[in-house]
């Protein structure tokens, strides 16, 4: 046989990023199925899958795209839903070049199958052509579960749990479900169609959605439990945004990437005044940090017409967390990188708005406990950058509302609540949690196994016990 | 949903009353807490200090100035017609205990505030003199309500067409003088509580005041409400919204709340036509 012709990989269209930096609408422009067809013939079907091992979530990798190679769409989208509840998301927010890409053989010479866009194109396909995974729901069982938050983690419990016959009932603190999917991540990277098409599906599967409760406040998880739900689920989200205590943080035009992220996503403020809710518009932007949240502050200041939008970050390119084609999609943009950079003050006029941020050059020096190389400051290096409008990314902590209020259940020193790893158990009987609460800001899909793996000892303690 | 099921105006139409069905929140809900009110899926989140429930209908009541968009919104609204979200409770609730003397000291709408908190110190067993203020006559809320919550109501209006002509801070620093005042709270327009706060500073009584920064979640997860309190930054969300007034940083507050100032007035402008 004839050795097969090496492809290359099929690039993703795109918007033209002149054109797509002044607007909200998805970026990628998707695959068509040719597109597809010819990329899923790239991958070889390994017989030990080293994707898979790289998958947190351990979905049949060659599986699904061997159903687009033979374009058997919808084959492909049921081997996904399997293990992935949303696909359509994560195909499009999964840092897929440190987990499946990252293992994947043929990237060992060549780039590697492009297993995220082939999963975004099977998930579309579904979403476009009416192809739903109601699973048949068995007879009920009489118990009930109540699920703290709707973001990837609660979503995951819900849906498993209803699908075995449980009564769910979801509590979510703000008007729309969906978590940092709908709050944080932008319209142009995320549209929020698909997260409410997953969230209608399971109330068409019969989960509850009880919008404006905050549990811990409106409601507490005792509560709950005593007025006859037999298991609780927390996916909270990390939810406390770490600010950085430096001189002039209070000034107007300091936002955290919370604040900023939320007025713009979910209240729409891009829309003002169609919308309510107003947005400080930045001329000079900077965007303090440099993970998924800082390109999407940078990327959304762009959008909204700031003239220049910088990322201050304090290490080098290597350790910037955000996914690859994230960083890639802001430079391409405009957004300019000043690395080895720190803040140290922000500096205002007499009515209290920001002008000016101080930094200092930083250079890497000996490795820390991280064994990343310490970036230490350049003496002498102080410069001012003009700017209205900063955004701060820097992560976020464990919010202690619902912890807080919530007896019997332990936190480690960080404010996150400790489970037992195996089954996600709190040390709260019948409580379980998982996602940000747990791990501290982590990823979606990772939210999305720890809700499989509570769900699961969720169903088993509501059989047969704690 | 949250309907409305008794509306008023007072001050002539700029202060609208509005009770609200609300029974998870009336059922929770203690003096000096607020909510999170939006009108509908387009509209902003607006916080507001109940000025009071009633746990049996699974009603809680606000009380707010028509001052912007949202509460020209809020006041457009009809009995029948319903909010589509409102959040709580939210913040700490007022520490309730028997101290002997205290005074509360309300201004415009921060009445309607105070008034929950004045009659719980009352029956925490306190003497409680009430001090109220408006710039006129017409413009004062509640009059009677507080006449009951308190021990002694006094009242000031700018323009001396009712009770002391003068600020509240006059008659305050009368009633410091007079009295063993253990604690002041006082909820107002915030020069107002800048006032009071300097004013018992020099007195040395301990004093509350209720922050009214600009908010989106109101459970500490998005920091737009941050405030300076004794040089820390603190979340009035969650942290407050009352605080040690000789601590707090008014003069920030007052600037922080200017942030939209400009979008505010045209979001108002557009809505007028
Ligand atoms: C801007 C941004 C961009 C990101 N980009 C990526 C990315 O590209 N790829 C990736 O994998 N990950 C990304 N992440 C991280 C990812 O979104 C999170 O790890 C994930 O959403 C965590 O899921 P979760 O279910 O634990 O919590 P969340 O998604 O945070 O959802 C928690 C929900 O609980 C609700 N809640 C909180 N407290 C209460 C309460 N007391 N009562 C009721 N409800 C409550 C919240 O309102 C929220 O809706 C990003 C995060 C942000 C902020
Ligand atoms: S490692 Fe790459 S080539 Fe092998 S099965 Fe996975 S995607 Fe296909
Ligand atoms: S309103 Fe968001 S943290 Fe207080």
């Amino acid at each position: 046989m004839a050795k097969k012709e090496k492809l290359p990989r099929v690039a993703m269209p795109e918007q033209d990023p002149g054109v797509r930096s002044k607007n909200f609408d998805e970026v990628p422009l998707g695959y068509t199925v040719d597109m597809a067809k010819q990329e899923a013939s790239r991958c070889i079907q390994c017989k030990k899958p080293a994707c898979v091992t790289g998958c947190p979530v351990s979905v049949d990798i060659p599986g699904f795209i061997k159903h687009i190679a033979d374009e058997n769409f919808e084959e492909a989208i049921k081997t996904l839903w399997d293990k992935n509840a949303l696909p359509a998301v994560c195909g499009r927010v999964c840092p897929q070049e440190i987990q499946c890409e990252g293992k994947c053989i043929v990237g060992k010479k060549d780039k590697p199958v492009a297993i995220g866009y082939l999963e975004k194109f099977a998930a579309d396909y579904a979403r476009n052509n009416n192809i739903e995974s109601l699973p048949e729901i068995p007879e009920k069982t009489g118990k009930k579960v109540a699920v703290i938050g709707s973001g990837p983690a609660g979503i995951t419990v819900a849906g498993d749990l209803i699908a075995k016959g449980h009564e769910v009932t979801i509590f979510e603190a703000f008007h729309k479900p969906g978590g940092v999917l709908v709050y944080g991540i932008p319209e142009f990277r995320l549209p929020k169609e698909i997260v409410f098409s997953e969230v209608a599906l399971l109330e068409k599967m019969g989960v509850k959605i009880e919008q404006n409760v905050v549990v811990g406040r409106t409601v507490s998880i005792d509560e709950l439990l005593e007025e006859g739900y037999d298991a609780a689920f927390i996916g909270v989200g990390a939810g406390l945004p770490r600010f950085m205590n430096l001189p002039g943080e209070n000034l107007i035009g300091v936002y955290s990437a919370n604040e900023y992220l939320t007025r713009a996503n979910l209240m729409k403020a891009y829309k003002f005044p169609e919308y309510d809710t107003p947005m400080a518009i930045g001329k000079n932007v900077a965007v303090l940090g440099a993970g998924n949240v800082a390109m999407d502050a940078a990327r959304t200041a762009l959008r909204l017409g700031a003239e220049n939008v910088h990322i201050i970050y304090r290490r080098s390119r290597e350790e910037m967390p955000a996914r690859v084609e994230e960083i890639h999609h802001a430079e391409e943009e405009g957004v300019q990188m000043r690395l080895l950079t720190n803040p140290v003050k922000f500096i205002g006029d007499e009515k209290g708005r920001l002008q000016q941020v101080e930094c200092l050059q930083m250079e890497l020096g000996e490795p820390d406990d991280s064994g990343r190389r310490r970036p230490v400051p350049v003496e002498g290096s102080e410069f001012i950058l003009d700017c209205d409008l900063i955004v701060i990314a820097v992560g976020s902590n464990a919010n202690p509302l619902l912890t807080g209020s919530t007896d019997g259940l332990d936190l480690n020193k960080w404010g996150n609540i400790d489970v037992d790893e195996d089954t996600n158990k709190t040390s709260k009987k019948a409580v379980w949690a998982g996602g940000d609460i747990v791990t501290g800001q982590a990823t979606v899909i990772l939210a999305m196994g720890a809700g499989r793996i509570a769900a699961d000892s969720m169903h088993k303690y509501l059989e047969r016990g704690w | 949903m949250f309907k409305i099921v008794n509306r008023e105006e007072m001050a002539g139409g700029t202060i609208v009353l509005n009770e609200i069905e609300a029974p998870l929140i009336a059922g929770k809900a203690k003096p000096g807490q607020f909510v999170i009110i939006q009108a509908n899926e387009k509209g902003e989140r607006i916080p507001l200090t109940m000025a009071d429930v009633n746990p049996g209908k699974g009603t809680i009541t606000i009380i707010y100035m028509i001052v912007g968009k949202s509460t020209k919104l809020f006041a457009s609204m009809e009995v029948g017609e319903s909010f589509d979200a409102v959040i709580g409770p939210l913040g700490q609730p007022t520490h309730l205990e028997k101290l002997g003397t205290v005074v509360c000291v309300g201004g415009g709408t921060g009445i309607a505030v105070i008034h929950p908190i004045t009659r719980g110190l009352k029956e925490a067993g306190n003497k409680v003199i009430s001090i109220v203020g408006a710039r006129s006559k017409d413009l004062l809320i509640l009059e009677d309500k507080m006449t009951t919550a308190s021990t002694e109501l006094k009242i000031c209006t700018d323009d001396g067409s009712y009770g002391h002509h003068g600020f509240v801070t006059d008659v305050l620093k009368e009633t410091l003088e007079n009295e063993d005042v253990k604690q002041v709270v006082a909820i107002g327009p915030v020069p107002m509580m800048k006032f009071v706060s300097k004013m018992t500073k020099e007195y040395n009584v301990p004093t509350l005041v209720s922050l009214n920064p600009i908010m989106i979640d109101g459970t500490g997860m998005c920091g737009g409400c941050r405030v300076s309190v004794g040089g820390e930054t603190k979340f009035a969300c969650v942290d407050g919204p009352e605080f040690d007034g000789h601590k707090v940083d008014f003069d920030q507050l007052t600037q922080r709340l200017q942030a939209f100032y400009e979008d505010e007035q045209n979001s108002m402008e557009k809505f007028g036509k």
